[in-house]
């Protein structure tokens, strides 16, 4: 059994008015070093797959039928062993 | 005029749009479960708005999975005209029938007010016979409402005419270029984030939406 961890962010071309409202609220709270925040999405994905090369082609097209809009996202996995 | 509208899990403005094709049009409108297929030719099927699936994972990112979309997609390769409203729209986007995404927001709040409505340009073969000066008045109520596309998908909209609506003045999502509205090449497949169905009560006088809902069937 194998664990994909999937992240998925807006495109760096993409506003992310998500992650520039934490980014104002942690210079708010002083946080000065703060440079940029960018919010994503994390989705876990258990799959029986026979290998690791399988999985990782079923993660891509997972990615590629529904999980990340490809259109403003972007994305990446890494895939565990259970 | 024979309509089909579709539920989706989480549509919530499918009866109003019933409601006005009926009323208005004295159209025969059935409303189509999202599990079901139809074989029917319709001359028009809506994608209501509401919340498909929840939202979940992106607005309107599960809806084209739906069994109906296969009949949905014999319907507009027969020539039938589909018309997506708020999380229709959102869906048409997320199908691939229309170009771009639309996402959060700007301003991160959900909007829920009247806003102003123009065409974007005469070319427009449903929006453009209105006047240049021409300002409907049409709800909108939504959290992902924000147009995007490349600045090349934004360009060739333009200039094929296929921008439907602009907002006039308030821009309530931060839509890049102010886009409101957009339709496919052939112009039979237009997706809008605001609802006419909520402009169209004579008692209450708001009647804009009804000036859309004609451009759209007579186009």
């Amino acid at each position: 059994m194998f664990i994909a961890r999937i992240n998925v962010t807006l495109k760096e071309s993409v506003l992310d008015p998500q992650g520039n409202t934490v980014k104002s609220t942690l210079h708010e709270l002083g946080e000065k070093a703060v440079q940029d925040v960018r919010v994503g999405k994390y989705i876990e994905v258990k799959l029986d797959s026979p290998d690791l090369e399988t999985a990782k082609k079923t993660v891509a097209n997972l990615c590629e039928k529904l999980l990340v809009n490809h259109v403003i996202e972007t994305y990446r996995s890494e895939i565990v062993t259970e | 005029m024979k309509a089909a509208v579709v539920t989706f899990p989480g549509s919530n403005c499918d009866n109003d749009i019933v409601r006005v094709l009926s009323e208005f049009y004295s159209a025969k409108v059935d409303k189509v479960w999202h599990k079901d297929q139809f074989s029917e030719k319709y001359d028009l099927v809506i994608l209501p708005g509401g919340f498909s699936y929840g939202d979940y994972l992106r607005s309107g990112a599960m809806a084209p999975f739906s069994p109906v979309m296969k009949s949905v997609k014999e319907h507009t390769d027969r020539g039938g005209k589909l018309f997506g409203i708020c999380n229709g729209f959102q869906i048409l986007a997320e199908a691939g029938y229309l170009p771009g995404a639309l996402i959060r927001n700007r301003n991160l709040k959900y909007v829920c007010r009247t806003i102003g409505l123009k065409k974007a340009s005469n070319s427009n073969k449903i929006s453009g016979s209105l006047a240049d000066d021409k300002i409907l008045r049409v709800p909108v109520a939504h959290g992902d409402g924000c147009y995007f596309a490349s600045a090349e998908i934004r360009k060739q909209l333009k200039e094929e005419g296929r921008i439907l609506f602009l907002y006039a003045g308030d821009n309530p999502n931060g839509s890049l270029d102010d886009i409101a509205g957009i339709c496919s090449p052939d112009f039979r497949v237009a997706g809008m984030m605001p609802h006419p169905e909520r402009a169209m009560n004579p008692i209450t006088g708001e009647m804009d939406g009804k000036t859309v809902l004609d451009l759209l069937i007579a186009s």
